[in-house]
């Protein structure tokens, strides 16, 4: 064989390298894990007394933990260059026909001393109330090839429309006991909050959903080449409608978890859930435009915004900067991903 | 001379009015190089698509392996060791070497992935191609030159024991020197007994590697012959004529489409 061919000579055992994909990821990742690890540093400096407690790390765990949820669903979608606007509508949604139904299976429709038969009804409840918007939203994605953006637009207000119209506009206040004291505001091993718990693992299995199986490969392959996804023989619209539907059962998850926290459906105040669900996964190192991303990412993006919040109120800044400060981080975050995509085509 | 790996018989192929193939017939034997040229609209991509099971043909017989077979779809195709190599690469920038290679048929068991073994089997098959430009099976696709990339496309349509491999230009986009290692792959790709079909427009690349030249002219197979008994001027103007002197087309005629 003759092939004595231009292109450089290479030396084949260049030492094993971690693929490419993950070493980006994760110089990413680090980047914003700095960033991070910075702002505590700095609110610690300033106020050291106030920001190690342990009621201000708890607390600020249990407000980050469902958004983490969505935030995990999220992550897929994005790396399937979609994108999910319902996920606060949806969790809404699932909070209230959970809470419905478990009022209705209680003697005198309320569920206040409701068990645990009664509790668990209402967990299903709300997985299977998130995973028929998600599939909805899968099937106009993949199947009707509507683009995301317009399709969980319109879920987005249709499921917050549909509870509103199940509650007629008030909020369902009755929620059992056994579960806002062990979900809601339990804690164990002393001092970790199963909400915190329920989150972490979620956060567990999707990265190991994501990092080691199939589904998550053909994720990112979905996300950065469809045709070539679908020449390969994947079943793309399968799997994006199966994104999709993921995405809306931790919505409902998330419902149960909120449901469980506030006691109550809490109609009014997830309107932006979905832009904090986008901006955690994207200041996490994850593409808008697919195929690059990952679950510890979003874990670090998401606490970014909460970490924000508490720090300004604990060193007495407005806390009206916080917004300002994370839109500030996000916009610099995306135009880093944008520069690094421009130097890596352009090579 | 080995019987055929792969044959088409007398097929046809219309989409809504428009015929696009006339009875075409074509042979692909183990261990050779069939080159399928025409002209734009000959229905070259068509004939490949047809038997990648991404069309399905409308009359006449695909026999493969002496059995005639249908093809309903790519994974079927995959199943017989058909794979095709497409002009647009069809890899995803954002995985690396082994992960395109091994897309939709990885390795591991109920979901979950042996990178290990996939590594292993992708330096391999590397390796047994006489592919050395590669520094890393753990490099981003994106990272790759255009050679580089066309060497990891067709690298991951022999990976599958597959018997006939189609490639759809594979030599357009790239320079001198990286044409060369491609040919030089699908050389390789034949003297290890698979059936190659090369489509191409370049009579240069035709003439060096192909064993037979098949030609289609407005849908229908004028000739197709060994490469020692054509000459380029003959391939030419069955390209643009459908006939050169005996060869070809009984008589010049405008075929209707």
């Amino acid at each position: 064989m003759t092939s004595t061919v231009a292109e450089k000579p290479t030396e084949d055992d260049t030492p094993r390298r971690r693929p490419l994909r993950l070493r980006l990821a994760s110089a990413n990742t680090l980047w914003i894990s700095l960033v991070l690890l910075a702002l505590i540093a700095v609110f610690a400096a300033i106020n050291p007394g106030a920001v190690l407690t342990l009621f201000n790390l708890q607390t600020t765990l249990i407000e980050t933990s469902v958004l983490l949820v969505l935030a995990v669903g999220m992550t897929f979608v994005i790396i399937t260059s979609g994108i999910d606007l319902s996920v606060g509508s949806v969790l809404v949604f699932s909070g209230i026909t959970s809470a419905l139904v478990m009022n209705a299976m209680s003697p005198g429709g309320d569920s206040t001393g409701a068990g645990w038969g009664v509790i668990t009804v209402g967990l299903l409840v709300a997985l299977v109330s998130g995973a028929a918007w998600g599939l909805l939203n899968g099937i106009l994605v993949a199947k009707a090839k509507i683009p995301p953006l317009i399709v969980t637009l319109g879920s987005f207000g249709a499921a917050l429309g549909a509870g509103e119209l199940l509650t007629g506009g008030s909020d369902v206040r009755t929620v059992p006991d056994a579960l806002a004291t062990t979900l809601g505001s339990g804690t164990s091993f002393g001092v970790v909050p199963n909400l915190v718990i329920l989150a972490a693992v979620v956060t567990a299995v999707g990265a190991w959903l994501l990092g080691t199986t199939k589904f998550g490969r053909y994720t990112y392959a979905v996300g950065s080449n469809e045709v070539a996804a679908r020449r390969t023989g994947i079943a793309v619209t399968r799997h994006l409608v199966l994104v999709y539907l993921l995405t809306g059962v931790l919505a409902g998850l998330a419902g149960f978890m909120s449901l469980a926290y506030f006691r109550t459906t809490t109609l009014t105040s997830h309107s932006t859930d979905n832009l904090n669900a986008i901006a955690g996964v994207v200041l996490g190192g994850t593409s808008l435009f697919g195929g690059v991303g990952s679950i510890i990412g979003t874990v670090v993006g998401v606490f970014i915004p909460a970490v924000l919040q508490k720090g300004f109120v604990i060193i007495g800044v407005n806390v009206y900067w916080q917004p300002i400060a994370v839109a500030i981080v996000l916009v610099a975050a995306v135009w880093f991903d944008q520069a690094r995509r421009r130097a890596r085509n352009s090579r | 001379m080995t019987e055929p790996i792969l044959e088409l018989r007398g097929v046809n192929k219309s989409f809504g009015p428009v015929h696009v193939l006339h009875d075409v017939d074509l042979v692909v034997r183990p261990g050779e190089v069939t080159a399928l040229v025409g002209d734009n609209g000959a229905g070259k991509s068509t004939v490949v698509k047809s038997i990648a099971g991404i069309h399905q043909i409308d009359s006449g017989e695909v026999v493969f392996d002496g059995e005639p077979v249908h093809i309903p779809g790519p994974r079927e195709a995959a199943t017989l060791g058909i794979e095709v190599v497409y002009q647009d690469l069809a890899l995803c920038d954002n995985l690396d070497i082994v992960q395109n290679m091994f897309l939709g048929r990885e390795r591991g068991k109920g979901g979950f992935l042996d990178e290990a073994d996939m590594e292993r089997a992708a330096r391999e098959t590397l390796a047994s191609l006489s592919v050395r430009t590669v520094k890393s099976v753990r490099t981003q696709v994106s990272s790759l030159s255009g050679g580089q990339r066309q060497t990891v496309a067709i690298a991951k349509a022999v990976l599958w024991n597959s018997k006939v491999v189609l490639l759809d230009e594979p030599t357009a986009a790239l320079g001198v020197a990286q044409t060369r290692q491609v040919l030089d792959l699908v050389r390789r790709l034949a003297d290890q007994g698979l059936g190659v079909v090369l489509i191409s427009h370049n009579m240069n690349d035709v003439f060096e590697v192909a064993d037979t030249i098949a030609t289609l002219y407005l849908g229908r197979m004028v000739a197709q012959l060994p490469t020692r008994d054509l000459t380029n001027t003959q391939v030419v103007e069955l390209i643009t004529a459908g006939r050169s002197g005996d060869i070809g087309l009984a008589k010049p005629e405008v075929a209707t489409v």
